[in-house]
């Protein structure tokens, strides 16, 4: 264990932004905070990093308690958002800044930057001004900048959000690569699920400043705690249901076999089915049946919203199905993940509303939002 | 653009040229004139430029001014660059917005405004210790600096709003304390900003007279005063030759500073 | 988060004191000067004096709103012209405007004289044309020409970089929507250089109401001003109390017509637009 957070709380005018989080973060692995803009993930790595103080809590780093430890003794070093790249020093200076702080002897710093430059495969960039550069290699400076210090842990705060999508994926596997390598521990801040997914030990899925799960990607993507997790990572249908007995739930007003147990009986429970588990079969053999309202061609397979009763399913299936289509639905004991009843509950998993607009549309406002929000931090 | 569509506008553009340079012009022909008068061109002497070099008022005038100049500007900056920092940290909005109004008083008052409110305080204070001879150097200095301060403060703020707010921040994490960070990073940002808000205050304090006027004693007088006294008598070429030599030295400071901007400009772009 | 403001705090500490001390300070004593008379008692009787400058207030506003105006009629295109041109014409024609203002403001309104006088180059020229001398130093033009050769700078320089800012594809967007280059300039220019056009009147008009030796030198000293007269009371009559009065009710007046010019500028956008 390298840090461990305990009981960390924060609120800023009064409004809480972190409530009682506990976190312990192993050395060496590739950890993510995910969650939506506002969630505290921000919040949580700058304390790691010492620009915020918690109200209460402590951090502790290799045993030892480091409240009050200002950023420049820790430690750890920091992926900024927009990198913040010294704009009035050139490329070698920047990755030499750290280095010169420490008042190496020359040779050193020079053998150390150019192993950086070689690392993040920026070799012959020395002499470049870093307004030269394109986003993703001003990126690979920031890597190499923050790494020349040799950090014990590298925290990232959204770094790969202003690439474009074809350079975030090729900048995922190199981080990743890059964390292999070393063999240090990155704190990633992210809102991008499949990010976190892809590239993580362990996922720490955060809303309104609370941790909601911890675990592996596919612990997080396979057994969801709640409804908010199983909505925010990968597209959900979450039903009300009720657990009779151990092995048996009813949804729909049908009971289904599954493989949960431990529940209390007849207790009302969250069903969560992914999209991709449910086959359409002939309406009678199905152990639902609906009718297809929207059908969406996306490559790999169709996106089908079906209408069961008023609530609306998404599913997604190599089958092709005619909107009007009356179909069943089946699904395996496996696929169904029952989950205790929580706050949100409710909120999320109804496709009624679906559109891909939407989502769209909220994004950029989400990501004001989130400047917003460090802003005033 | 065609040749034909283009005339009417250089048209314009000379006419308010000449209408800006004629006083201009007829200063410098003038200043050379042989006889004593300012406005009928008799012959050519440089007479009235040794003249001006003769004149031990005006060339203690000169010092003065530009003794003023240099500890006002340098001081104005140093206040308000801190204090444009400082602004920009601070948390309270409505404390921010009540500071920079405070700021922009002595740019939207009145000169003769802002001059004889410094110098009722300076007389009152004055008063106050029994002293009736409180005008001076020390409060031409003050008066400097305070019409300085605004725009030290304008001209470094946005450049601090400029940068990546994380830059501080990025210096701090790798191993600079928040005083070092500052100087090492932020400053080395704004120092384009620190400059021209320098230069701002260097020439407005040399170029004010209304202010000075009202806060100035007998024993500190800059040129602009000076020039105020003689042109309230008769003036002769004299002036024109100080004025021309002036002129002609505000040029080459420009010429020279645009020079030097060009080849930074080519430099940072190679 | 506390540790930030209060270096923000520490920072700012020098400067607010010397706002306080050397900004609003002095304003204060403006206002408590002109409320005592000399031995320090309060009196209104400087603010009921100022009845009989009533004349003087009224042709400073006259001279300054005439200045103004011309400044805008003759900065407006020259700002238009210079922000259409390229970057270098652009660049000596800023130094070329700013130049003069570089110059010492007394020695550039003294020379007028020399242009102006009856024994002046124009007169002289067209004595030359066999054509009588015309008063032209002396008068209430004079005054007025002083103020804008002063002024009209201030004037150009905001109007100019706003229109440097406007977008040139919005213009191409009003033509393809069928803009005449007329409509163009009535539709989309004007209404967008607007702020630049309220900051160029205030930066005009402010100096020209207030100014004081410009019409002491062109108008001889028959067209006084209030900038005249406050100077009067402290380097002459040394009746501080009276010019701080006199200046009070300058503040006073020169606030009035900025908040009535912003008013009119910020309601009557939609009526230019129209």
């Amino acid at each position: 264990m390298i840090i461990d957070l305990k009981n960390i709380s924060v609120s800023f005018d009064g409004q809480p932004i972190l409530k009682n989080l506990n976190l312990y973060i192993r050395d060496g692995e590739f950890i993510t905070l995910l969650g939506p803009s506002g969630c505290g993930k921000t919040t949580t790595l700058r304390i790691i990093a010492g620009f915020l103080e918690p109200d209460s809590g402590e951090v502790v780093f290799e045993g030892k308690v480091i409240n009050g430890m200002p950023a420049y003794k820790r430690q750890v070093n920091t992926i900024f958002q927009r990198y913040a790249l010294f704009p009035h020093l050139n490329v070698y200076e920047n990755i030499a800044f750290g280095l010169k702080q420490q008042k190496l002897p020359k040779e050193v710093i020079r053998k150390t930057v150019e192993e950086m430059l070689a690392l993040v495969n920026l070799k012959g960039f020395e002499k470049r001004s870093v307004a030269s550069l394109s986003g993703g290699q001003q990126q690979r400076v920031a890597i190499a900048r923050a790494l020349a210090v040799k950090p014990r842990v590298l925290l990232l705060d959204e770094p790969l959000g202003a690439l474009d999508l074809k350079l975030r994926k090729d900048m995922q596997v190199e981080l990743k690569a890059i964390q292999k390598r070393l063999g240090i521990t990155f704190i990633y801040v992210t809102h991008d699920q499949e990010e976190a997914l892809s590239m993580s030990d362990t996922i720490v899925v955060m809303d309104n400043g609370e941790i909601q799960q911890i675990g592996t990607p596919t612990d997080i993507y396979n057994e969801p705690k709640n409804a908010f997790v199983a909505d925010f990572i990968g597209e959900s249908n979450i039903l009300d249901g009720i657990m009779h007995e151990d092995f048996s739930v009813e949804f729909h007003g049908m009971r289904f076999q599954c493989v949960d147990k431990g529940f209390g009986s007849e207790e009302p429970v969250d069903v969560v089915i992914r999209p991709e588990d449910v086959d359409i079969v002939p309406p009678d053999a199905g152990m639902l049946r609906g009718t297809v309202t929207s059908v969406t061609f996306k490559g790999v397979h169709y996106e089908i919203i079906v209408d069961i009763r008023g609530f609306k399913w998404m599913i997604q299936t190599t089958a092709y199905a005619a909107v009007g289509d009356e179909i069943g639905l089946s699904i395996k004991p496996e696929e169904i993940q029952v989950m205790k009843k929580s706050a949100y509950s409710g909120l999320y998993g109804d496709y009624s509303s679906f559109s891909e607009e939407f989502d769209e549309l909220s994004d950029p406002q989400a990501q004001t939002e989130e400047n917003a929000a460090e802003e005033s931090l | 653009m065609t040749g034909r569509k283009k005339v009417l506008p250089n048209l314009y553009i000379a006419l308010i040229m000449l209408f800006l340079y004629a006083p201009m012009l007829v200063m410098i022909v003038l200043s050379f004139n042989s006889s004593v008068s300012t406005s009928v061109m008799s012959g050519f002497s440089l007479k009235w430029y040794a003249e001006v070099f003769r004149d031990r008022t005006t060339l203690h005038a000169l010092y003065n001014t530009l003794v003023l100049a240099v500890f006002s500007s340098l001081i104005a900056t140093v206040i308000g660059t801190v204090a444009a920092v400082g602004l920009y940290g601070m948390k309270k909005k409505w404390l921010r917005s009540m500071v920079l109004t405070v700021t922009n008083i002595p740019m939207m008052n009145p000169e003769i405004v802002m001059g004889i409110s410094l110098m009722l305080l300076f007389v009152f204070v004055g008063n106050l210790v029994g002293k009736t001879d409180v005008l001076g150097f020390p409060t031409m200095l003050i008066a400097h600096i305070t019409f300085n301060l605004p725009y030290v403060i304008l001209s470094v703020l946005p450049k601090l709003r400029k940068i990546d707010p994380h830059l501080a921040e990025a210096a701090q994490d790798l191993g600079c304390t928040p005083v070092s960070a500052f100087f090492k990073v932020v400053l080395p940002n704004i120092s384009s900003g620190i400059i021209t808000g320098l230069m701002m205050a260097f020439t407005l304090s040399l170029d004010d007279f209304v202010i000075s006027y009202f806060v100035s004693g007998p024993q500190f007088q800059t040129l602009p005063i000076v020039i105020f006294s003689m042109t309230k008598k008769h003036v002769k070429p004299d002036m024109y030759a100080l004025s021309t030599l002036i002129f002609v030295s505000v040029l080459l400071l420009l010429v020279i500073m645009n020079i030097s901007q060009d080849r930074a400009e080519k430099k940072r772009r190679a | 988060m506390k540790k930030t403001s209060l270096r923000a705090k520490i920072l700012n500490a020098p400067y607010i004191v010397w706002a306080i001390l050397f900004i609003l300070a002095p304003m204060f004593m403006v206002v408590f000067y002109a409320l005592t008379d000399r031995s320090g008692s309060f009196t209104l009787q400087n603010i009921t004096a100022l009845a009989v400058y009533k004349e003087t207030f009224g042709r400073s506003i006259g001279y300054a709103a005439v200045a103004t105006a011309v400044c805008l009629l003759i900065a407006y295109p020259l700002a238009y012209i210079m922000a259409r041109s390229n970057a270098s014409k652009q660049r000596t024609l800023m130094l070329l405007i700013m130049l003069p203002m570089w110059m010492n403001f007394l020695i550039r309104t003294y020379s007028w004289i020399s242009i102006l006088a009856n024994t002046g180059i124009i007169n002289s020229l067209l004595r030359a044309l066999g054509l009588g001398p015309v008063q032209l130093i002396n008068t209430p033009g004079a005054v007025i020409l002083g103020m804008v050769y002063n002024y009209l700078p201030y004037m150009i320089l905001p109007i100019y970089s706003i229109m440097c800012k406007l977008d040139y594809s919005l213009v191409e967007a009003a033509q393809d929507l069928g803009c005449s280059s007329r409509s163009v300039l009535r539709r989309v220019i004007f209404p967008l250089s607007l702020p630049g056009v309220v900051s160029g009147i205030t930066m005009v008009f402010v100096p020209s109401v207030s100014t004081f030796y410009i019409s002491q030198k062109l108008g001889g000293g028959k067209f006084l001003l209030v900038g005249d007269s406050i100077e009067m009371q402290f380097q002459t009559s040394y009746n501080y109390n009276l010019g701080a009065s006199l200046s009070l009710a300058l503040m006073v007046m020169i606030l009035v017509c900025m908040v009535v010019m912003n008013r009119f500028a910020d309601e009557d956008e939609g009526a230019i637009i129209l």
